[in-house]
């Protein structure tokens, strides 16, 4: 270890039992189990166990919502950085710790207070019966679930971005409005591209979580839908199947990694042509 | 390279002060019990090691599955086991019990024969287990939202409360139930009946609100829903929250689940084992037992030892006639198990 990151690197060493203990030898076990079936024969059954129609379509499910949620999330920070971005430092550090301050709090409960606003009887229903308007129900609903991952990861999407638009020089700007652009132009021409680093990690932090989550649906669509976290979560809890669980716990990692590929590679392309 | 030698240096102490810990335990006076969370009142444990000088190890699970996992593994030698039915009778079935010696027992007649005919489901003469607690599988409804008395299982299935219904969400609670409505046993192993059964929940799923565990109680006492399937143990607090709240086990039956306690096969000290089971049937800790836990119990010295209303609660303590119908999950065909939980995946795509 010395010789290959150096002496100061001793300092890491905490670091590498933990992600040694805690991330690599698990990671070698689901595979493991992921790779034999129940008598201990070796099989890739349990990896291509993904295509199967029930579970693909959970995948697709899943996809549709990550996909939504990281979306909706990107549409949502952009405003909102800019806008904190431009206020003075003191007012901006406020609004950002209003924005992670449901961060503090337990991901459960958060999740047991929106069951509750949006449930038949919940507030939600409640504001919009007294305006008159029957028959509106979420709960249950992809739409409910969607709430609650957007709820969750949006600081996880707001904080990169806000980090590269802080970064981004302001004479750059300025040097563009001099010139003439119009705020838009200077919006996608310079604000943009220069923040598409924080993007891509706001991407990643986002639509990798989404992807994977099970306790939302299960708290807050009401047990009818199922993502492929649910159908993973269903093999190591209730059918006592650890290999099909691992098999399509591979498949999944495997699928977001091809995914991630994608956003890293371009996050690169984009930093060699920012410089 | 002194970063490597502090690390093996620390490893080392770990090491040695783990090894030092374990070695210690006398296996004479030392019992591990292995049980599910807060399913044991603590003072109990404490209570039993100072009359006896016996040392309880204690180690808590969620699940049965994860105690039998942890249980196989073999990295802890249990000497007790508390677990449910059809996990007994996978236990039992695998040789992995020991016979529980009543003869060394004072207080073993506080526990009623109704129990002990339950645990003949899994344990049919009654060697190797002894009741701890259990309970039924029933609906919790609100009084104040439904036309008539509910006693069928029928009110789930025939769409007259669609949207305003919850499900437990488990594979083996909801196939239980469902069998038992259609006039089945809720161990079959059937296809025909199971594939018919699967048809029956796949058709009531639109009505279905929502497929929830612990939220499903709570769903009711907030008006969310009219009806919900619980455990029994569950209504008693629903009935607390809104009086309106009744708890019915239908009369097409339903599942009564029993969790009891077994000695493992590779139990050091059984003698020690029986007395700690003895214990527990003592009226006293019994009593103090159950006000910790509130499910039903089998010891009848605790009813006889409540005030009246506490004494009287049907959803606690139900009549005779009301398990008569109910029988006891023994399903542990893996076949079977796997059937189910393709189904229920394939309920859940749909």
């Amino acid at each position: 270890m010395d010789k290959i990151l150096g002496k100061r690197s001793a300092l890491a060493g905490p670091y590498v039992i933990w992600a040694v203990g805690f991330t690599v030898i698990p990671l070698l076990v689901i595979i493991k189990y992921a790779l034999f079936d129940r008598s201990g024969a070796f099989t890739l059954s349990n990896i291509l166990a993904i295509f199967d129609p029930v579970h693909l379509r959970a995948l697709v499910f899943s996809l549709e919502i990550a996909l939504g949620c990281t979306a909706i999330c990107i549409i949502l920070a952009y405003p909102l950085v800019l806008a904190i971005s431009r206020l003075r430092f003191a007012r901006s550090g406020f609004m950002l710790v209003i924005l992670i301050l449901p961060m503090w709090m337990n991901f459960i409960l958060k999740l047991l207070a929106w069951q509750m606003i949006l449930s038949s009887n919940g507030v939600l229903n409640m504001i919009i019966s007294a305006l008159g308007i029957t028959g509106f129900d979420i709960s249950n609903t992809p739409l409910s679930i969607m709430i609650g991952v957007i709820y969750e990861y949006f600081p996880y999407m707001v904080l990169p971005v806000f980090d590269a638009v802080v970064a981004i020089d302001a004479d750059v700007i300025e040097a563009a409005r001099d010139l003439g652009a119009k705020k838009s132009t200077v919006f996608w021409k310079i604000i943009f591209p220069l923040s598409l680093p924080g993007l891509m990690s706001g991407i990643t932090m986002v639509f990798v979580p989404s992807m994977t989550s099970f306790v939302t649906a299960d708290i807050l669509g009401g047990g009818k839908l199922q993502l492929v976290g649910n159908i993973i979560e269903q093999e190591f809890i209730q059918s006592m199947n650890w290999n099909l669980g691992s098999g399509l716990s591979v498949a999944l990692m495997i699928f977001i990694l091809i995914s991630m590929t994608f956003t890293v590679n371009r996050n690169e392309r984009e930093e060699e042509e920012a410089w | 390279m002194k970063g490597r030698k502090t690390i093996a240096l620390i490893l080392a102490v770990v090491l040695a002060v783990c090894l030092s810990a374990c070695g210690k335990d006398d296996p004479e006076k030392t019992l591990t019990v292995f049980n599910y969370g807060e399913y044991l009142d603590p003072a109990m444990i404490r209570l039993f090691m100072k009359e006896t000088g016996i040392k309880i190890k204690y180690e808590e699970a969620a699940t049965p599955e994860e105690m039998y996992t942890k249980f196989k593994a073999g990295a802890v030698g249990y000497d007790l086991l508390c677990t449910s039915d059809y996990m007994l009778k996978r236990l039992i079935d695998e040789n992995e019990l020991k016979e529980i010696d009543y003869s060394l027992f004072h207080y073993k007649d506080n526990i009623g024969k109704k129990y002990w005919d339950f645990t003949k489901s899994f344990d049919p003469e009654i060697k190797y287990t002894m009741p701890y607690f259990w309970g039924t599988v029933g609906i919790l409804y609100d009084t104040s939202k439904v036309s008539k008395k509910i006693d069928s299982w029928d009110v789930l299935f025939n769409g007259e409360y669609s949207g305003k219904i919850v499900m437990q969400n488990s594979v083996r609670d909801a196939f239980m139930i469902t069998e038992k409505y259609l006039g089945y046993s809720l161990n079959t192993t059937d296809r025909d009946e199971i594939q018919k059964a699967y048809e029956t929940l796949l058709k009531q799923k639109p009505d279905v609100q929502a497929y929830l565990v612990d939220e499903a109680r709570d769903e009711v006492v907030a008006g969310n829903a009219v009806m919900a399937v619980v455990y029994s143990g569950e209504a008693y607090l629903g009935h607390k929250y809104n009086p309106d709240l009744e708890y019915v086990v239908p009369k097409e039956g339903s599942n009564v689940w029993l969790d009891s306690w077994c000695i493992t096969k590779n139990c050091r000290n059984t003698e020690a084992a029986c007395r700690f089971l003895d214990f527990l049937c003592r009226d006293d800790v019994a009593l103090k037992n159950f006000e910790y836990i509130y499910y039903s119990t089998p010891n009848e010295t605790v009813k006889d030892n409540l005030p009246p209303e506490d004494r009287n609660d049907k959803s606690m303590f139900p009549d005779d006639s009301v398990t008569e119908n109910c029988e006891v999950n023994t399903l542990t065909d893996p076949e079977t198990n796997e059937l189910l939980n393709r189904l229920w995946k394939d309920l859940k795509a749909n």
